[in-house]
């Protein structure tokens, strides 16, 4: 029980913690990035609604004004949802245009990295049974330099190749400009088709981490006294491989598997943009290119939260999981 | 330490191999550090290690190498490889081979220096959070396990896209302020098992002040965990560094494989069917990564024997 209280209050600390660090960035560097954007809406010759100003000084403060007031007035804000308004997609809010964006992430990243994990986990568990012979060798000297390759590499090589040149794939969108955003299976296969892409850019060096935890973690199993203990009890190669190694070397994993969620994050803004997907990779890299300081800000607390969820998720099903850590205190 | 000489035990057939074959061995290990014949020993951080080191040379011999001046940019622009230009030109008309090889200059000095501060970083913090322990222990590790779960792609962006001024070493330094916790966490537990060992407490016991026991009792021992973090870190730099680059949040003017990528990329490269242009930098950080990773393979063999070959 103090396992999960401890990792209750680790999550509620972070939160807080995440929301303070996207408060203090902006403020720290000097420069005055709320008046660049408020010259920038009259440069535009929109009339400055007083609304929007509030809501650039909510999220970036003035100056002038004193700091602690302006941390109460961003916490408030936060409490409410309100996030202000993006200055490029004016006149929607910055949530209206995450929340179109993020179901298109959430799948792409949740299935290459569900993907990621079983087959980068099956190779390690296989390389280290075969530790030492051709497969191992073959499986850990091309995971290491396939998961050395840049995600920004993979995804332009992809595009020259299969899409350009061989014409297989679209080379860019979520979906093509004929359908419309339905849950109908000519769309859903249009979005697939469109997803395949970007989702390989992100497979190709995905599981290549997982292979070597795998591997390194089963190596350490499998030369532990109680394996060897099997091995004495003359039990089957297949149940000491599954139910001792495999079974055991797993469980490290699933933390890193949620850590790892904040790699492939980072890997999505570069290959969406490459292959102009409409998620929140993409949207983050144009609020970058347009100093959109509201919209850039709200998509990092959200893929922060995000991150930080999924992680908490993680620690509390490993508590489960592993009885040692719940009653070891940590 | 006795575990790391248990390992250089000579195979059965060096006894057979002469008195002379033994003797030169024992001259070479006398001379060369035991660290450096685990790592030469496997044959992966062997390959690693002349890998690393064809960069290093490419890079100090960059001037004699290149065949051009990098930043000359008088040539035809956006031309196709050819005999004068082996992998074309850029949008501005310069030789994009050129480019590649000073690029390695900026990915090593990135390597070194994030690398460095990365790793010092997480080196007081770690040391500190598992030599003193209780409270302060509690409040660095809350800080070393935020910094591993906040997303570190996304959170550089922002930090490098709020920087007043532009540069190599804004990058640099927005590396080393979001990189340092990896290593932290790995020395804190290290510091913890090492804290509990009798020759610590004997030192303690002798009055040896808190800096003695941390520099010469405790750091010796990590070396090798110091050495992988090290590397690690500068990895991840050097990676790091040319994504930042790519997105186009550093200093485009600096010619780099990152830099290399991004005007390639956004001069339309592949419309003009230069993909060349645009996979030649990025293979180049690959095999830099790769020789690097190559070389942890002996160093992790170095703190767990039962990784080594046989």
């Amino acid at each position: 029980m103090v396992y999960f209280l401890r990792r209750i209050a680790f999550f509620i600390v972070t939160l807080w913690a995440a929301i303070t660090l996207n408060f203090i960035i902006p403020r720290i560097q000097g420069g005055d990035p709320a008046q660049a954007i408020v010259q920038s809406f009259a440069g535009q010759g929109q009339g400055v609604d007083p609304a929007q100003v509030q809501a650039v000084r909510l999220m970036l403060g003035i100056p002038n004004e004193n700091l602690f007031q302006q941390y109460i007035d961003y916490l408030k804000a936060i409490g409410h949802g309100q996030f202000g308004l993006s200055y490029t997609y004016f006149p929607y809010t910055v949530t209206h245009m995450i929340l179109q964006a993020l179901p298109w992430t959430l799948v792409l990243i949740g299935v290459t990295h569900i993907l990621s994990f079983f087959i980068g986990t099956a190779v390690g568990a296989w390389a280290a049974w075969r530790r030492n012979q051709l497969f191992d060798s073959l499986a850990t000297s091309i995971s290491t330099f396939l998961g050395t390759l840049p995600f920004f590499w993979t995804g332009l090589m992809l595009l020259y190749f299969l899409a350009f040149k061989l014409g297989w794939f679209p080379d860019s969108g979520g979906y093509s400009g004929h359908e419309s955003i339905a849950f109908s299976f000519s769309f859903l296969k249009d979005a697939a088709y469109h997803a395949i892409l970007p989702a390989l850019a992100l497979l190709i060096t995905g599981p290549m981490g997982w292979i070597m935890g795998m591997r390194n973690n089963m190596i350490q199993i499998l030369g532990d006294d109680y394996t060897r203990l099997a091995r004495a009890k003359g039990l089957s190669e297949a149940r000491i491989a599954m139910m001792y190694g495999a079974r055991n070397a797993i469980l490290p994993n699933v933390t890193a598997f949620a850590i790892s969620l904040g790699g492939i994050m980072g890997g999505s803004i570069i290959v969406e943009q490459i292959f102009n997907y409409p998620g929140m990779g993409r949207l983050f890299f144009e609020s970058i290119g347009n100093h959109d300081y509201p919209l850039m800000q709200t998509i990092f607390l959200f893929i922060t939260v995000g991150v930080l969820t999924a992680n908490f998720l993680a620690d509390m099903l490993y508590g489960v999981l592993d009885p040692r850590v719940r009653r070891g205190g940590r | 330490m006795s575990e790391m000489r248990d390992s250089v035990v000579r195979p059965p057939t060096l006894a057979q191999a002469g008195v002379e074959a033994e003797q030169e061995e024992d001259e070479r290990q006398r001379h060369l550090p035991t660290w450096f014949l685990i790592l030469w020993r496997n044959m992966r951080s062997r390959f690693g290690m002349f890998l690393l080191l064809a960069f290093i040379l490419v890079a100090i011999f960059a001037p004699l190498l290149a065949p051009y001046n990098p930043r000359d940019n008088t040539f035809m622009p956006t031309q196709l490889p050819s005999t004068a230009h082996w992998l074309g030109t850029t949008q501005s008309g310069e030789d994009v081979l050129s480019q590649l090889i000073y690029g390695a200059r900026t990915s090593l000095l990135v390597g070194i220096l994030a690398g460095a501060g990365a790793t010092l970083i997480g080196l007081v913090i770690g040391l500190i959070a598992g030599y003193v322990g209780g409270l302060t222990d509690e409040i660095l590790s809350f800080f070393i396990n935020l910094a591993l779960v906040i997303p570190a792609l996304p959170l550089m962006i922002v930090i490098a896209a709020y920087s007043p001024v532009k540069g190599i070493w804004v990058i640099i330094i927005v590396i080393i302020v979001t990189g340092w916790a990896w290593g932290a966490r790995v020395k804190r537990a290290q510091m913890v098992t090492l804290r509990e060992r009798d020759y610590i407490t004997a030192a303690v016991f002798a009055g040896d002040s808190m800096p003695r026991i941390v520099f010469r009792e405790i750091l010796p021992n990590m070396m090798s965990l110091v050495i992988a973090a090290y590397i690690g870190a500068a990895s991840a730099a050097i990676g790091a560094e040319a994504s930042l680059e790519f997105i186009g949040v550093g200093d485009p003017t600096v010619i780099s494989w990152g830099t290399m990528s991004y005007w390639a990329n956004n001069s339309g490269a592949l419309l003009t069917g230069q993909w060349l242009w645009i996979a030649a930098p990025g293979l180049a950080l690959a095999l830099l990564i790769t020789s690097l990773a190559l070389i942890n393979f002996g160093i992790d063999a170095l703190s767990n024997p039962k990784l080594r070959e046989e």
